[in-house]
């Protein structure tokens, strides 16, 4: 089906009115942010985003593309594993404290999510085995994903940091979808080849009344898709990967690595896969009201690894260690999975440049995939 | 995932810093296994995962000991009788005791480690037929730190049961022996071809618990030890208690020991 762009602001009002909070890339702080959406204004409009480790830049595009920029810092896990969320409150009742569970407050908002590439479909899977797949599921989580309709855009560029082929998880989308999308820029304006990947997203197309993508349209929209895949530059050699990994505890790269790491924790924020969370009490000064809160939590920092006498991994080194050799070694004894999805935000917004892809090469003792980058 | 209130029915003073108590089990109990563990809350001050140290014979009440070294932990010891608790749990691994009948039992605890194998006496005294040899050795920093004195002390007068003692440091009126666990080893009559060994304790104490294991002739097989790490969320979902491939929570705290020897030997693991 070929969409022109009022028909895309139609899907987003359709939605909308169905009870969908619909959640897509917004401009704001100077980075392409997904936020709620009221329709097509709201979106980067002639926008497109620079990558590079350590480096990130929003520039004009010569279009007005809707989705011409490659991946913001944040991704969709804010909305299905929030950053901050109160787990329960007690109150006092008599003597004995009453628990309210928060869950029973409010139903969790009903997501679209208009803008989903490859690689973040990839992560909300990887995050479903993490948090619904063990025995026990998170039920915050869980209540938040269950009803989530995804529209995904087609990547159609790529960055320097982006290796989402070597995770075998792009550029191309696969599933994982209600609605895929591929924007094709035809002068300054553009238009889309949309298709469904449920019976849900079929039924939300067809009440579009679009017109049925023609040969050449379909032909237009994956050479744009092509385009993606040709200019990612940044690999990351998987063979053996995972063995090697977890054998090399023991390295120098540790070392080299651990004097360039901040321990900032950005890279563990802006990981679309990375689900560590700690609580947090607090209480008011009579004592009578309680709450308790879950928060994001980062494996770089002392405290996450605390037991009493002091942290396990006192080092940056011990730290930096276990959050790669978890994505991408120890997650697969866990989850059957890589941890990983080759996004490349942990490269962009790592404030000291460091890249996992070389990182975890040298570790193992490959050569490397990818030149190393030009830094900013 | 959400606490329970229970009130707290007794509390007893180990040592200086460490208190033993009871609370009734929420909704009347429904049982544990020995080497398990709750989550224990202060509302509004935190939570922290404490082991089990009761009798799984009497499941309607909980029994912990708790070392004061933080904030959760300060204020849980100063709860007193009547008062609430919030309870999670139990959670994790359990020692496998039921698959061990016909052993002999050697349990190996250092400190507080102490505490999550005391289920594991309670449980084979209630089964002493089941059972070979019960043999307990016990390492503390001082006579003053000690855990179940009178206890430890009425179960050495039982058959077939060997209740051996140490400490660190002993003072002018200690009679015992003075010293690191281990050096309990050669006083300890069990037969390494029938015994499984139930291990708790600092990670270094176990370290060399397992290395004078084996060279007494046991096979890492019948070892088994428990793993304390950081924990938040005790179901595997907060990534606190990692410990390389395995999550403390919920594929331990106790493991067979050979699952986890090579990764007690990696340093800021």
């Amino acid at each position: 089906m070929r969409l022109e762009a009022k028909e895309l602001a139609s899907l987003i009002e359709t939605l909308r009115r169905d009870g969908y909070e619909v959640v897509g890339p917004t401009v704001r702080d100077g980075a392409i942010v997904y936020d709620a959406i009221e329709g097509l204004e709201d979106l980067p409009r002639g926008w497109t985003d620079e990558h590079a480790p350590g480096r990130y830049r929003l520039l004009r595009r010569p279009d007005n593309a809707l989705f011409g920029y490659v991946v913001g810092p944040q991704s969709w896990k804010r909305f299905l594993l929030p950053p901050r969320v109160r787990l329960f409150s007690v109150r006092r009742n008599g003597d004995q404290p009453e628990i309210i569970a928060d869950a029973s407050a409010e139903p969790p908002p009903k997501y679209a999510f208009l803008g989903a590439r490859a690689c973040e479909l990839a992560a909300l899977a990887v995050q479903d085995r993490v948090l619904l797949g063990g025995p026990y599921a998170d039920p915050i989580y869980r209540n938040r994903r269950q009803d989530v309709f995804v529209i995904a855009v087609q990547c159609t560029q790529a960055a320097p940091t982006c290796f989402c082929s070597s995770m075998g998880t792009g550029p191309k989308l696969s599933g994982g979808y209600d609605i895929a999308l591929t924007e094709v820029v035809e002068g300054a304006e553009s238009w889309f080849v949309a298709h469904a990947g449920t019976e849900a997203g079929a039924a939300r197309l067809a009440a579009l009344g679009a017109p049925e993508a023609s040969p050449q349209d379909v032909a237009r929209a994956e050479e744009a898709a092509r385009r993606a895949e040709s200019m990612i530059t940044r690999r990351l050699n998987t063979a053996g990967l995972r063995e090697r990994l977890a054998e090399n505890f023991e390295h120098p790269q540790w070392d080299d690595v651990a004097r360039r790491c901040l321990a900032c924790a950005n890279c563990t924020l802006v990981c679309p896969t990375c689900f560590c969370v700690t609580v947090e009490d607090t209480s008011d000064v009579t004592g009578s009201h309680a709450e308790r809160w879950r928060l994001w939590d980062s494996c770089f920092t002392q405290s996450f690894s605390y037991i009493h006498g002091g942290p396990v991994r006192a080092s940056i080194k011990a730290r930096y260690r276990q959050w790669l050799t978890h994505k991408l070694s120890s997650w697969h004894d866990q989850f059957g999975t890589s941890g990983c999805v080759g996004c490349g935000r942990c490269i962009t917004w790592c404030p000291a440049a460091i890249e996992i892809t070389t990182e975890a090469e040298a570790v193992c003792g490959f050569p490397p995939s990818s030149l190393r980058s030009e830094q900013a | 995932m959400l606490p329970q209130a229970s009130r707290v029915i007794a509390v007893e003073r180990e040592t200086r810093d460490t208190f033993t108590f009871t609370v009734a089990a929420p909704g009347g109990g429904s049982g544990f296994a020995p080497g398990q563990f709750s989550m224990l809350s202060v509302f509004g001050v935190g939570e922290a995962p404490i082991s089990i140290s009761g009798d799984p014979g009497e499941p309607d009440r909980l029994v912990y000991t708790v070392r004061s070294v933080g904030p959760v932990t300060q204020a849980l010891v100063t709860r007193r009788p009547g008062e609430w608790i919030g309870v999670r749990g139990p959670f994790g691994a359990s020692w496998p005791l039921a698959a061990l009948r016909g052993k002999d039992i050697l349990i190996v605890a250092g400190g507080i480690g102490l505490a999550p194998l005391r289920p594991a006496v309670y449980y084979v005294l209630r089964r002493r037929g089941d059972y070979g040899r019960l043999v307990l050795l016990y390492g503390a920093r001082s006579p003053q730190d000690m855990l179940y004195r009178k206890q430890l002390s009425a179960w050495s007068y039982l058959p077939d049961t060997q209740i051996l003692t140490t400490v660190d440091y002993g003072g002018l009126s200690w009679r015992g022996h003075v010293g690191v666990v281990t050096t309990l080893f050669r006083y300890a009559r069990f037969d390494a071809q029938r015994t499984a060994a139930l291990v708790c304790g600092p990670e270094v104490m176990m370290r060399f618990v397992l290395r004078e294991l084996e060279t007494r002739g046991m096979a890492l097989s019948d070892v088994y030890v428990s793993m304390e790490r950081n924990m938040k969320c005790a179901v595997g979902f907060c990534g606190h208690c990692q410990l390389g491939p395995h999550f403390v929570c919920k594929d331990g705290p106790v493991f067979p020991a050979a699952r986890v020897k090579r990764l007690m030997e990696r340093y800021e693991l």
